[in-house]
C-alpha cells in the first residue's frame, strides 16, 4: 500500500517567456488517492499534462517513474497502455452516441472489423455496476443506465461517471481526475467521492485535482501543493488543516509592481440586487446564485475567485452577452434599467473587456482605426454615412492616451503585440464613454511592460471618474490594484474586503467557500 | 523601392492579379476568333450579359461578407419575371404598378428569408435551399409552365433598351470629374492626417489611367449603340452599394458581423437586425434582375433564372469575396461576373461546345479561391 507506483522527478516545462513547471516532483503511492492543490496558474494542468502524455517527451525536462522504472511517452496512448488515464474537466464523450459506444471508443472487441456487440454490452454492464450505475435484476422503477442510453441524456453526474467507467475499461491503474465536481450538485458529489473510495479498496490509485478543499480533506489520502510551478510540500491529510493548505497555496512574497493608489471614492454608479444566471447546459443548475453587489464612481473594485467561480458569467450576463437566462435587478445610478443585449448595455453606460480579446474583443482582419469605433460608429457618422476624418481623429487621440504601439492608425488588428491588442481593446471600450468599465483578465498573456502601462492607465481613469471592476485570477494583481475586493466562489459572493483588511490568505479562504 | 512600385503593393495585388488574368483571355480570345471577340458589337453583347449576374453578384458579396449564403436568387429572380408577366399581361396591370409590387415583393421574400436565419437561428444554407424550392414552384405555378408574353414597350425597354450616345459622352465625362474631384479629396485628407499617399505623378497617372478606361469604355460602347439600360442599372447600383459597404456604419457592421460575429455582437452592434437587411437586400437585388431579364425575354417563362444563385456565387468568389466572411467587395463581384461571361462569349464565338463552359468555369472557380488562400498564406 506503501510503495510508489508513480514518480515524476523534477519535472521542468517551460512554455515561450513562462515557465509553467519549475523542478517539480511528485510521489504517488499505490493505492492512495492523491490530491493535487494550488492557485490559478499554479502549474496542476500542466504536470497532469506532462503525465498523461499530452505534453511528449522532449518537450519537458525531467523524469517520469512508473513502479520504479523510468518510462517516456510521445502521446497520450503511450500512458494509456500503461494504465494511466486522465479525466479532463471538460468531458470527452460524445454525447450523440451510447455509454456502451463511448466507453469503448475506439477498442472496439472485433473480429476482422465486425464489432462484437454482445461482448461489448455485456463488459459495458459490468463496468457500470462497478461505478454504482447498474444493478442486475433492478426492474424500471430503479433508476438505472442501460449500456444502449444515449450519453447526451444522462447528467452531468452521470456522464462523469461513464468516463470513470471509460478509464477503467481501458484497464486504468492510475486514475487522474481534473476539477471533476466543478459542474456536479451536491448529490452528484457524494456519490462519485463514494465510487472514488470503491476503487480506492480495489487498488485503484487516483489522482484528484481540486480547488474544493472540503472534498479534497474528505477523499485524499495526501496531498500535494503547488505554487507558481514549484512543488511546495506533500503530507498526509490526517496532519493538515484547511488553513494549512491555504497557507501554503498563498504564501507568497508581494512585489511592488502595483502602482496602487488609493481613489476618493463618490457615489454609487452601479447596483446590482439579488441576480441570477442559469447554466446554459443544466438547465436546473444556477450559475450564479443571488449576487447582489455596488459599485462606486472613482474606485477599483476587484473580483476574485477560483476559476470556475462564474466571475466571467457573472460580468458578461450584466453586460447581456451571456447566452443564460438570468433574473435580478440592475440599477444604474439609482435608475432601474433592463439589460437584455450589450447594446442596452452600452447606451447605459457599462463597457467590457472581455478575457479572451480575439474571440470576443477584435475583428483581427480589421484595422486600428476600425476596431476602436466598432462599439461606437454613431459617434464618427452622420446619419449613417461614416466621417473618416473624425474616426482618424478620436482614434489618434485614444492610440496616444494609452501609447498604443503601432506604426499607423491602418494597421491590422491581428499584426499587433498581445499587450497592443489589449490596449486596442481598451480604446473600443473608452470610446463607449463608460461609467462603469469592466476588465475581466486585462493583463493575461501580455508583458510585465505592457502590464504596468495597463495599471497606470486604469488609475488614470478612475481619476477622470469611470468606476473600474477588474476580475483576475491572479491574486496579487487584484490585492495590488483594488480599493476593494468581492471574493467570488461558486456562484456566489463569499467576501467582501476592503484594501486594508484583504490579503492573500483571507481571500484565499473565501473562494474556497470557506467563509458562508 | 521607387514610389510607384511601393503604391501599387500597398494596394490589393489581387484586384490586378483579377484585371491581368482578364486582359490575357481577351487577348486570347481575340487571336482565336480572328479579331471578332473584341468587335464593339461583341463587347456591348458581352456586357449585356454579364448584367444580371453583377447584379445578383452584388448582393450576394454582402450576404457572403456576413458569412452566410443565399441560395435562392435565381429561383425568387424566375418567380419574379412570371409575377410580372402575370401582373402585367394576364391582368392588365400597369408597367410601373407592375414593377413596383415585383421590387417590395422580392425585398419582402429576403426580409422573411434572412429572419428565419437571424431570428429563429435555422442555418441559411437550409433556408435558402427551401426558397430555392419554394420560388421554382411558385415560379412553375404563376406561369402554369408556358411563357408569357409580350410585355408592352416601356417595359421592355429595361432588358433591351440603350441609353442615347450622347448621353452616355455626358455621363462618361461626369464620371471622370467625380473621380478625379474625389479621389483629389480624399489624398488631401490624408495628407492632413500624416498618412502615406503615393506622389503627386503617380496620383495624375492613375487618375488619368481611370479616366482614360471610362472614356474608352464609352466610345466602344457608343460605337455599337450606346449604354445597354441594364448595365447602366448594374453601374448605378454598383456604385450606391459600393458606397453603402464602404462609407456607411451599416457597412462596416456587416464587415465585422463577417470578421468576428461575437466581438461585433459583444461590441453592441445590431446584428440580428442588420443580417435580415442583408437578405432584403439581397431579394431586392433579385427582384430587379427578375424585371431585367423578363423584359430582356419579353416574356416571364417557367425556367428564366435557373441556377443562377450558383452564376452569382461563383461571381462573389472569383471576384474576392471570402467564403469564411468579413472580406469581399462589392465591384469584385463585377469583375467576377465580366470574367465568366467572357468565358462564355468567347467560347461560344469559338464555336466551342456548351458543355465545355460549365467545366472551364468550374475550374477557374477553384483555381481563384485556391490562388486566394494561396496568396494570404504568403503574406
Amino acid at each position: 500500500m506503501s510503495s510508489p507506483i508513480l514518480e515524476m522527478r523534477n519535472i521542468t516545462k517551460i512554455f515561450p517567456g513562462v515557465t509553467a513547471l519549475d523542478s517539480v516532483s511528485l510521489t504517488v503511492n499505490e493505492g492512495e488517492v492523491h490530491a493535487i492543490c494550488g492557485e490559478n496558474g499554479a502549474g496542476k494542468s500542466t504536470l497532469i499534462k506532462v503525465l498523461s502524455g499530452v505534453y511528449p517527451q522532449g518537450t519537458y525536462e525531467g523524469e517520469v517513474l512508473i513502479g520504479g522504472q523510468e518510462y517516456t511517452f510521445s502521446n497520450t496512448r503511450d500512458a494509456e497502455k500503461l494504465g494511466i488515464v486522465c479525466i479532463h474537466q471538460e468531458l470527452e464523450l460524445i454525447p450523440e452516441l451510447s455509454v456502451a459506444e463511448n466507453i469503448f471508443l475506439g477498442k472496439y472487441v472485433s473480429k476482422l472489423g465486425i464489432i462484437n456487440w454482445n461482448e461489448i454490452y455485456s463488459r459495458t454492464r459490468q463496468l457500470l455496476k462497478q461505478v454504482g450505475l447498474y444493478r442486475e435484476g433492478s426492474d424500471a422503477t430503479t433508476r438505472i443506465v442501460q449500456p444502449s442510453d444515449i450519453i447526451k441524456q444522462l447528467g452531468v453526474g452521470r456522464q462523469q461517471l461513464v468516463e470513470i467507467a471509460k478509464a477503467l475499461a481501458r484497464e486504468a491503474k492510475i486514475l487522474i481526475l481534473d476539477e471533476p465536481t466543478a459542474a456536479l450538485t451536491e448529490a452528484e458529489v457524494d456519490t462519485l467521492l463514494g465510487i472514488l473510495e470503491q476503487l480506492r479498496k480495489e487498488g485503484i490509485t487516483c489522482i484528484y485535482i481540486s480547488h474544493k478543499l472540503d472534498e479534497v480533506i474528505r477523499i485524499a489520502d495526501r496531498v500535494t501543493i503547488l505554487r507558481d510551478g514549484k512543488t511546495i510540500g506533500t503530507d498526509e491529510i490526517k496532519n493538515l488543516e484547511k488553513g494549512d493548505i491555504i497557507r501554503m497555496m498563498v504564501g507568497r512574497e508581494l512585489t511592488n509592481l502595483f502602482p496602487y493608489k488609493e481613489h476618493k471614492k463618490k457615489e454609487k454608479v452601479l447596483e446590482v440586487r439579488d441576480f441570477c444566471v442559469k447554466d446554459p447546459d443544466i438547465p436546473s443548475r444556477m450559475l450564479i446564485k443571488n449576487v447582489s453587489l455596488e459599485v462606486y464612481k472613482g474606485e477599483i473594485l476587484g473580483i476574485s475567485g477560483l476559476m470556475g467561480a462564474g466571475r466571467t458569467e457573472l460580468f458578461t450576463s450584466l453586460f447581456g452577452a451571456y447566452q443564460a437566462e438570468n433574473y435580478g435587478d440592475i440599477f444604474i445610478e439609482g435608475k432601474k434599467v433592463a439589460i437584455k443585449t450589450p447594446v442596452d448595455a452600452i447606451s447605459n453606460g457599462l463597457a467590457l473587456v472581455t478575457e479572451d480579446r480575439k474571440r470576443f474583443g477584435l475583428v483581427l482582419g480589421m484595422d486600428i482605426k476600425e476596431n476602436t469605433t466598432l462599439a461606437s460608429l454613431e459617434e464618427v457618422s452622420n446619419i449613417g454615412v461614416i466621417n473618416l476624418n473624425k474616426e482618424v481623429v478620436v482614434t489618434q487621440e485614444l492610440v496616444e492616451k494609452l501609447r498604443t504601439k503601432t506604426w499607423g492608425i491602418e494597421e491590422k488588428a491581428k499584426n499587433l503585440s498581445g499587450g497592443n491588442q489589449q490596449k486596442l481593446v481598451l480604446q473600443k471600450a473608452l470610446l463607449t464613454r463608460p461609467k462603469v468599465l469592466i476588465l475581466d483578465e486585462p493583463t493575461r498573456g501580455i508583458d510585465v511592460g505592457a502590464k504596468l502601462e495597463i495599471y497606470k492607465i486604469m488609475n488614470q481613469l478612475v481619476e477622470e471618474g469611470v468606476a473600474i471592476i477588474i476580475i483576475s485570477s491572479e491574486l496579487e494583481e487584484v490585492l495590488g490594484m483594488s480599493n476593494r475586493i468581492y471574493v467570488m466562489s461558486e456562484g456566489k459572493i463569499t467576501g467582501e474586503f476592503t484594501a486594508k483588511e484583504a490579503n492573500q490568505e483571507n481571500i484565499m479562504h473565501a473562494a474556497v467557500g470557506g467563509i458562508k | 523601392m521607387n514610389p510607384l512600385k511601393k503604391y501599387i503593393k500597398s494596394i490589393n495585388l489581387r484586384n490586378y492579379v483579377m484585371i491581368a488574368a482578364l486582359l490575357l483571355i481577351w487577348i486570347a480570345f481575340s487571336y482565336l476568333t480572328g479579331g471578332s471577340f473584341l468587335l464593339s458589337r461583341n463587347i456591348s453583347n458581352l456586357v449585356r450579359h454579364m448584367a444580371v449576374v453583377g447584379i445578383l453578384g452584388i448582393g450576394m458579396v454582402m450576404v457572403i461578407i456576413t458569412g452566410n449564403i443565399d441560395l435562392s436568387v435565381g429561383s425568387v429572380l424566375g418567380a419574379m419575371g412570371g409575377l410580372a408577366a402575370v401582373m402585367h399581361i394576364w391582368n392588365g396591370a400597369g408597367v410601373y404598378a407592375t414593377i413596383a409590387v415585383v421590387l417590395i415583393t422580392s425585398t419582402l421574400i429576403g426580409t422573411i428569408q434572412g429572419s428565419i436565419i437571424s431570428f429563429l437561428k435555422v442555418p441559411a444554407f437550409i433556408v435558402t435551399l427551401g426558397g430555392l424550392l419554394i420560388f421554382r414552384g411558385v415560379q412553375l405555378g404563376l406561369t402554369k409552365g408556358i411563357s408569357i408574353a409580350p410585355f408592352a414597350a416601356s417595359y421592355q425597354k429595361y432588358g433591351q433598351a440603350y441609353i442615347d450616345k450622347s448621353i452616355v459622352w455626358i455621363m462618361a465625362i461626369f464620371a471622370c470629374t467625380v473621380l478625379v474631384v474625389l479621389d483629389f479629396i480624399k489624398r488631401k485628407s490624408r495628407i492632413k492626417y500624416d498618412f502615406t499617399v503615393p506622389k503627386i505623378s503617380v496620383f495624375i497617372l492613375k487618375n488619368a489611367a481611370l479616366s482614360l478606361l471610362i472614356l474608352f469604355v464609352a466610345y466602344i460602347l457608343n460605337s455599337y449603340r450606346g449604354l445597354p439600360m441594364q448595365v447602366f442599372i448594374m453601374v448605378v447600383l454598383v456604385i450606391f452599394f459600393t458606397f453603402i459597404t464602404q462609407k456607411t456604419t451599416f457597412g462596416r457592421s456587416i464587415y465585422a458581423m463577417g470578421g468576428n460575429y461575437e466581438a461585433a455582437l459583444y461590441s453592441g452592434i445590431k446584428v440580428r437586425r442588420n443580417l435580415v437587411i442583408v437578405y432584403a437586400i439581397n431579394g431586392l437585388m433579385a427582384g430587379i434582375a427578375g424585371v431585367i431579364i423578363s423584359a430582356r425575354l419579353n416574356a416571364g417563362t417557367p425556367t428564366a433564372g435557373n441556377t443562377m444563385e450558383l452564376d452569382a456565387i461563383a461571381a462573389a468568389v472569383i471576384g474576392g469575396t471570402s467564403m469564411s466572411g468579413g472580406v469581399g467587395k462589392v465591384y469584385g463581384a463585377i469583375l467576377g461576373a465580366l470574367f465568366m461571361a467572357s468565358i462564355d462569349n468567347g467560347m461560344s464565338m469559338m464555336n466551342i461546345d456548351a458543355y465545355w463552359q460549365y467545366i472551364v468555369k468550374g475550374i477557374i472557380l477553384v483555381v481563384a479561391v485556391w490562388f486566394d488562400i494561396y496568396s494570404s498564406k504568403k503574406s
